[in-house]
This record gives C-alpha cells, sequence and structure tokens, in this order.
C-alpha cells in the first residue's frame, strides 16, 4: 500500500471541507432566490427551468446532501481517524466517496431544473442517480466502520456511535424508499401506493431529519464542541442513553406528518406519541453538549467558534422541544401546511445543523491548512451575528406568517362559508415572506464572509497530513 | 373497518408498541443504577483531550423522559393506537369531521333554508344572500372562474351575457348542481367530411368569417360545406350554437380557448373536453341555490 499509515488522511477532509462551504454558498443562494420569487411572483416569468416548482427540491438538495453532507464527509472522516489513532481505511475508496458524492451533486443540479423527478420530498433523484448514491454510501461505510475495526484504543468514542448510527440508518432509509419501476432512463415510479407509500415516503422523511440533520451532527457536536471548550463532555451515562432513546424513537415518528389523512388512526397516534417521547433523548444532546461548558462558560466570551456551537445547540434544543408539540394532532391541525413548518424546519436546519457545521469547518480548516488559526478571527464574529440574526429574523417571521395562515384558513362566517379567501392569506403574508427573504440574504452573506475567509486561510497554506498520534495510556 | 387483514397483525402491532414504549423507560430506569462518580472521569481518553465525565443524569431530564412515557401510555388506553382497539373514548379522525359537519351544516341550514324557499330572482335582490353567495363563490368557484369570476383560458366568464348552457335560473341551478360534462369531439366526429388538417384550416377560417374576423374568403367558401356537414349538428346551420348541448355561439365574440387560426384549428383537430363538477352532493340544495342566485345577478346587468 503506497499511502503512509503513519500519517493521517487529512486530503479528502479537506476536500469535502472546502466544498461545504461551496455548496453551502450555492444552496443558500438557491433558497433566498426562491424566497425572492415568493415576493416578487414575476421575477423568472415563462422560463420553466427557474421556476419554483423545479428549484425548491435543489435548494433542498443542496442544503441539505451537498452541503449538510459534505460537511458530515468532513467531520466524520476526521473524527473516526483521530479518535480511533488510526489513518483512515481504504484511501482510495475515501477518495471515491468524495468524487462520487460530488457527480451526485452536479447530477442532481442538472436535472432537478429540468424537471426530472421521481414527486417524492427530498428523494426527488431519479434512479440512475439513487444507484450512484448507494455506491457512494456503501463506500461511506466500509471506510468509516474499516477505521472503526482497525482502531488503536479498545473504546469507541461517543462521537462515532452517533456518526455510525447515521451512516447505517441513512443506508437503510434510502434503499427502503427508493424502490421503484424504471420506465425509462429518467423516470422510475415507487413500489408502493396510495398511504403505504405516504407512510414509506414519511418515514424516510423524518428520518432524513432524524439521522442524516440530526444523529450525524450530534457526531459533529460530540467531537467538536468538548474539543473546543477544552472539556470532558458531561455526562457518559446521559448520552448512552440518549443515543439508544434517539435512534429508537426516531424510527416511529414520521406519521406526524400525515395527520388527518388516508393514514390509519392508531398509526397516526403511534406517530404522535412516539414524536412526544423523543423530547427528552433529544434534549440530552443538548445538555451534553451545554454543559460541557460547566466551568468553561467565559470562553464563550471571546470565541467565536465556541459561540457557533453553543447557539447551534440552542437553537437544537428549541426546535426539537417545537417539533413534538407540532406532532400533537390538535396543534398540527393548525400548523400543518402553513408557513410555521416551514419556521420550524429553518430553526433546526440553519440554526441547528448550518451553524454546528460552520463552527466545525472553521475548527478544521487552519489545522488542514498548516496554520495556527483563521485568517481572521473578527470576521468569524461578524459571521456569526449576521448569521444568529438572519436565522431569528427567518423563524421569527415564518411563525407568525405559519399561525396567521392557519387562524385565516380555518375562520368561519356565522353562514358557514370561510371569512378569508385562500389569496386573502397569501396577500397578508407577503410583508413576512419580504422579511425572510432578508433574514435568508444575512445568512448567505455570512457564508461569503467564511468563504472569504477560507480562501484567505488556505493561501499559502501547508496541505501536509499529521502523525497518527498513539493512545493515551488508560488511567482506569 | 379493522385495518389488518386477520389477528395476528393487530397483536403484532399491540405488542410492539406496548413494548417499545416501555423499554425506553426501562433503559432510562436500569441505566440510572450505574455507578456514579460526579467531577470524575471515566478514565478513557481519545485524540490528546477528550474525555467524559461519571455525571448521573440530570433529574429533571429523567422526570420528563418518564412524564412522556406514562402520557403515552394513558394516551393508548383513551385514544386508538394499540392495533384495532378503538380506545375508551372511542374517538376517530372521521368520527370528530363527521360531527363537526353535521354540527355546521345544523347551525347554517335554517339560514339556507330561508332562501330555498325564496324565488332565485327575488335571492339574487337580496343583499345579505349575494354576500352570502359572493363568499361562497370565493371558496368554491374562484380556483376555475377566477376572483373576478371572468374566467380564463377554458373557464367560461360568468360575467358576460354569454351562456354556453342557457342563464336561465333553473338552468345554471341545473349547471351547479349536477355539473356538465362539455364535449367537442376531434373533427366534430367525422374526420372524413372535414378532410384532415387542411379541411380543417377551411373550416377554421369559416368559423372566423361567422364572426366578422379575419379570413381568406376562399377557404372560408370550402370550410363552409365542411361545417354543414361535420359542425352544424350541434353548432346550428347559422352557427348560433346549442345551449341543450352545450355547443358555443360561434357568432359572437367569446371565445373559451381562443379565436386564433391555430387555436380553432386545434379546437377542431384535436377536440375539447371540459368539466364542470356536480356540487349537489357536496353543498346541498340551499347552497347550490344562493349560488345559482349569485352567479345569476354577476350578469343580470347585462343580460340582452
Amino acid at each position: 500500500m503506497s499511502e503512509t499509515q503513519s500519517n493521517y488522511n487529512y486530503k479528502v477532509v479537506r476536500q469535502f471541507a472546502v466544498m461545504t462551504v461551496i455548496w453551502g454558498i450555492v444552496g443558500m443562494a438557491m433558497g433566498v432566490f426562491i424566497a425572492a420569487q415568493l415576493v416578487w411572483p414575476d421575477l423568472t416569468y415563462g422560463i420553466e427551468w427557474l421556476s419554483y416548482g423545479r428549484l425548491r427540491p435543489l435548494h433542498t438538495n443542496a442544503v441539505i446532501f451537498a452541503f449538510g453532507g459534505c460537511a458530515l464527509f468532513a467531520t466524520s472522516y476526521w473524527c473516526v481517524q483521530r479518535t480511533c489513532h488510526a489513518r483512515l481505511f481504504c484511501g482510495p475508496l475515501a477518495a471515491f466517496t468524495f468524487w462520487g458524492w460530488q457527480v451526485v451533486i452536479l447530477l442532481a443540479a442538472i436535472t432537478l431544473p429540468m424537471g426530472m423527478t421521481s414527486g417524492k420530498e427530498y428523494a426527488e433523484l431519479e434512479w440512475p442517480i439513487d444507484l450512484l448514491i448507494t455506491a457512494v454510501w456503501v463506500s461511506y461505510a466500509v471506510v468509516f466502520f474499516g477505521t472503526i475495526a482497525k482502531r488503536t484504543v479498545s473504546h469507541i468514542y461517543v462521537a462515532n456511535w452517533f456518526f455510525g448510527g447515521f451512516i447505517l440508518a441513512v443506508a437503510l432509509l434510502h434503499v427502503v424508499n427508493s424502490c421503484e419501476i424504471p420506465v425509462s432512463l429518467f423516470k422510475s415510479y415507487s413500489c408502493y401506493a396510495g398511504a403505504q407509500d405516504a407512510m414509506v415516503q414519511w418515514w424516510y422523511g423524518h428520518n432524513a431529519v432524524g439521522f442524516f440533520l440530526t444523529a450525524g451532527f450530534l457526531g459533529m457536536m460530540y467531537y467538536f464542541v468538548p474539543k473546543q471548550a477544552g472539556r470532558p463532555v458531561y455526562s457518559y451515562r446521559l448520552s448512552v442513553v440518549h443515543f439508544w432513546a434517539l435512534i429508537f424513537t426516531y424510527m416511529w415518528a414520521g406519521p406526524h406528518h400525515l395527520h388527518y389523512t388516508a393514514l390509519p388512526d392508531w398509526t397516526q397516534s403511534v406517530g404522535m406519541l412516539f414524536s412526544l417521547i423523543l423530547l427528552a433523548p433529544s434534549w440530552g444532546g443538548m445538555i451534553n453538549g451545554i454543559m460541557t461548558l460547566q466551568g468553561a462558560w467565559h470562553k464563550l466570551r471571546d470565541d467565536p467558534i465556541l459561540k457557533f456551537l453553543i447557539t447551534s445547540l440552542s437553537f437544537y434544543g428549541m426546535s426539537t422541544f417545537e417539533g413534538p408539540m407540532m406532532a400533537i394532532k390538535t396543534v398540527n391541525a393548525l400548523s400543518h401546511y402553513t408557513d410555521w413548518t416551514v419556521g420550524h424546519v429553518h430553526s433546526g436546519a440553519l440554526g441547528w445543523v448550518a451553524m454546528v457545521s460552520i463552527g466545525s469547518i472553521y475548527y478544521l480548516l487552519p489545522r488542514l491548512f498548516g496554520k495556527p488559526e483563521m485568517h481572521s478571527v473578527k470576521l468569524i464574529t461578524v459571521h456569526f451575528w449576521v448569521a444568529t440574526i438572519g436565522v431569528v429574523l427567518y423563524i421569527a417571521s415564518m411563525w407568525i406568517a405559519g399561525v396567521m395562515q392557519g387562524l385565516m384558513w380555518r375562520a368561519v362566517n356565522p353562514d358557514g362559508t370561510l371569512t378569508y379567501s385562500f389569496v386573502e392569506a397569501v396577500k397578508g403574508s407577503y410583508p413576512f415572506w419580504t422579511i425572510r427573504f432578508v433574514g435568508g440574504l444575512l445568512f448567505l452573506s455570512g457564508m461569503l464572509i467564511m468563504a472569504y475567509n477560507m480562501f484567505k486561510t488556505m493561501a499559502g497554506g501547508k496541505t501536509e497530513d499529521a502523525p497518527v498520534l498513539a493512545p493515551a495510556g488508560h488511567h482506569a | 373497518m379493522s385495518d389488518f387483514v386477520n389477528e395476528f397483525w393487530n397483536w403484532y402491532v399491540i405488542v410492539t408498541v406496548l413494548v417499545s414504549v416501555i423499554g425506553c423507560a426501562v433503559l432510562l430506569w436500569v441505566q440510572s443504577k450505574a455507578n456514579f462518580t460526579a467531577g470524575k472521569t471515566c478514565g478513557h481518553v481519545w485524540d490528546e483531550t477528550l474525555e467524559e465525565y461519571n455525571n448521573p443524569m440530570p433529574k429533571w431530564w429523567s422526570w420528563l423522559f418518564y412524564i412522556t412515557v406514562v402520557f403515552s401510555l394513558v394516551y393508548l388506553v383513551l385514544y386508538p393506537g394499540l392495533g384495532s382497539f378503538q380506545g375508551v373514548f372511542g374517538w376517530s379522525s372521521a368520527g370528530q369531521h363527521k360531527a363537526e359537519v353535521e354540527k355546521a351544516d345544523a347551525a347554517v341550514k335554517p339560514l339556507f333554508d330561508k332562501y330555498l324557499q325564496m324565488d332565485l330572482k327575488a335571492v339574487a335582490a337580496d343583499k345579505e344572500a349575494m354576500e352570502m353567495g359572493k363568499r361562497l363563490y370565493l371558496t368554491y368557484c374562484m380556483q376555475c372562474h377566477g376572483s373576478d369570476a371572468r374566467g380564463s383560458k377554458g373557464f367560461p366568464n360568468l360575467t358576460d351575457a354569454d351562456w354556453l348552457y342557457g342563464g336561465e335560473p333553473e338552468l345554471i341551478v341545473e349547471t351547479i348542481a349536477n355539473g356538465r360534462n362539455g364535449v367537442m369531439p376531434a373533427y366534430g366526429g367525422n374526420p372524413e367530411a372535414v378532410g384532415g388538417a387542411s379541411g380543417a384550416k377551411e373550416v377554421a377560417h369559416y368559423v372566423r368569417s361567422l364572426s366578422g374576423l379575419a379570413h381568406d374568403s376562399l377557404l372560408a367558401t370550402k370550410g363552409k360545406e365542411k361545417f354543414e356537414t361535420a359542425c352544424a349538428a350541434c353548432h346550428g346551420p347559422d352557427g348560433k350554437g346549442m345551449h341543450a348541448l352545450g355547443a358555443p355561439n360561434l357568432t359572437d365574440k367569446v371565445w373559451l380557448y381562443g379565436s386564433s387560426e391555430a387555436a380553432i384549428v386545434e379546437t377542431i383537430t384535436k377536440g375539447r373536453q371540459n368539466k364542470m363538477p356536480a356540487w349537489k352532493e357536496f353543498l346541498g340544495d340551499g347552497k347550490v341555490h344562493v349560488l345559482s342566485a349569485y352567479v345569476f345577478g354577476l350578469s343580470a346587468g347585462d343580460k340582452q
């Protein structure tokens, strides 16, 4: 084998880390663009591949799988090597996961605007791309678990449980939900029908949130928060309980996306109850992260990376409280189909997923390019405040718009007719859609600041791999 | 009606759900019995600095976890969740919907019954009824006919004096209550008589001539003959249409699918299918009556 076993494989981490920032900008720019279309509906009048319906899936795929995916690959590859005290297993396969994943993203960016879609939310890509995703994902699992297998420490660090759970569950979800019958190179139909199809879709959809956007990023949190804070994880036992409870209960929560539909009542109830039970296991991660700072709160004052990480945990706690509440049938009757859902998703996606990724990537970049710190620490602080104001504007406007829409839709006159026609609720939403657009624009601006800081840090940097560290002696 | 093909799956769901819910509490309880040494680490170090404290789980957090489990078990007794067991309350989403609809219907029935007794033209002159009619229109009709009721391509304008099926009150009620199926067969069902695409062009020029639009008179003359064979049965020999069949008047300025030569050729060669859904079952006679009066009133001002 030509690769030096005495060094960590930083190359693939470096590639994924840089692409995290690039795809973050692309995906969020797409989001800002479609948010602008809601304010100015004639923005791209007549051009079908720039229409909202085609670009919205591109936005979600780009931020979840391109931005979030690259962040997860980068941080999990970094974490698993360093906490296993072993070089990443099978370098060529790791390189394949990078290039394969970039091809998947490029194919998505071409086929979705062309209108090729399987019609399943967050799983829109057509069957040939689904096959490529499967190949990349299996390779990812081999590289990750191969590294775990060759570790030189006996215990597996908690971050790796979460990364491992995420990789296995996403493989299962992708394969089961993407069961489809091709009718041509660019078109396929789901293997499932009716209510079963909807149930499989939302079993997938909610677990995409639970495993891709939660378990994976909790793995990230468990490495970078204690590292950056320089403090031990608050409670080992809490991490054991909340890990098993989280990965077990998430699998049940999907039906809350299908309240008051053709799904049987018992299935809806079970989905609602497990969503409620999910509150404590979710908060376990937030507690373990935030309490890790116990005795080191002062670091929060002047460390912008820690600001990103701890703020992300606050948003995580907030959205995992909001989620179970929205899963309650009577609350859902008001919130479903409104912008409240959009606000909830972005409090998780921008506040939690993006912020924990941004903090972690800021931690990694100087170490990957042989620099003592980022080109400008001050710009990280600027990025933090711009991003935080952006998220707050975004979710506050969507909460107000969502509750307003829900109340307007259900308002009834004494004669039984609706008080407001649908278009009146649309009209009432305009100011809030404008505020949302501004919030998104701010968040995107933060990413541009990050890209500038990143390229300045990369300039003249050394791209050498660090030597594999010997495990510390166990002091039982 | 059971959601299960046999009793096995019913019990499979019941046992799996109960074991899973209770299992969460068991996991927490067993793990909370571990030996804790608060403020001390577990003794493992990864990547130079990563360690874990052996702190107990926060009490308030454990209680939060137990409370959600207990809530779930109580809920499963009261509401559907354990397979085909309906729950003590006997609640179902279909039952809740039915009860809400019945309650709402009972509340508004007297209001609409009052108007149902009145002549439709009198209802159309009643200010309060017309406000109700407008709200009904904005809820059920504007998706196709537009919020200004002026329609769009394929959806008739309701504010003009042109009626596909007739504008008499009872005909409007009939249209809304039972719906309409508008069918124009390709080539009027007689492709030989029209003579393919070139023949369709001739007919199109004749049709344009009927309403005084620019046309080639030579083509129109050839088209006239074909029109009389293939089209006149429905649209009438003079092209003035027929309400009984919903065949449009071709001599006026109203065009449901456009008046350009290309649009008319497309209509002739491919035919048109149109559907107005039936509302009687969904809305009931009272609402249909008020809605019909409102639609009648929309164009009553400029009746010929």
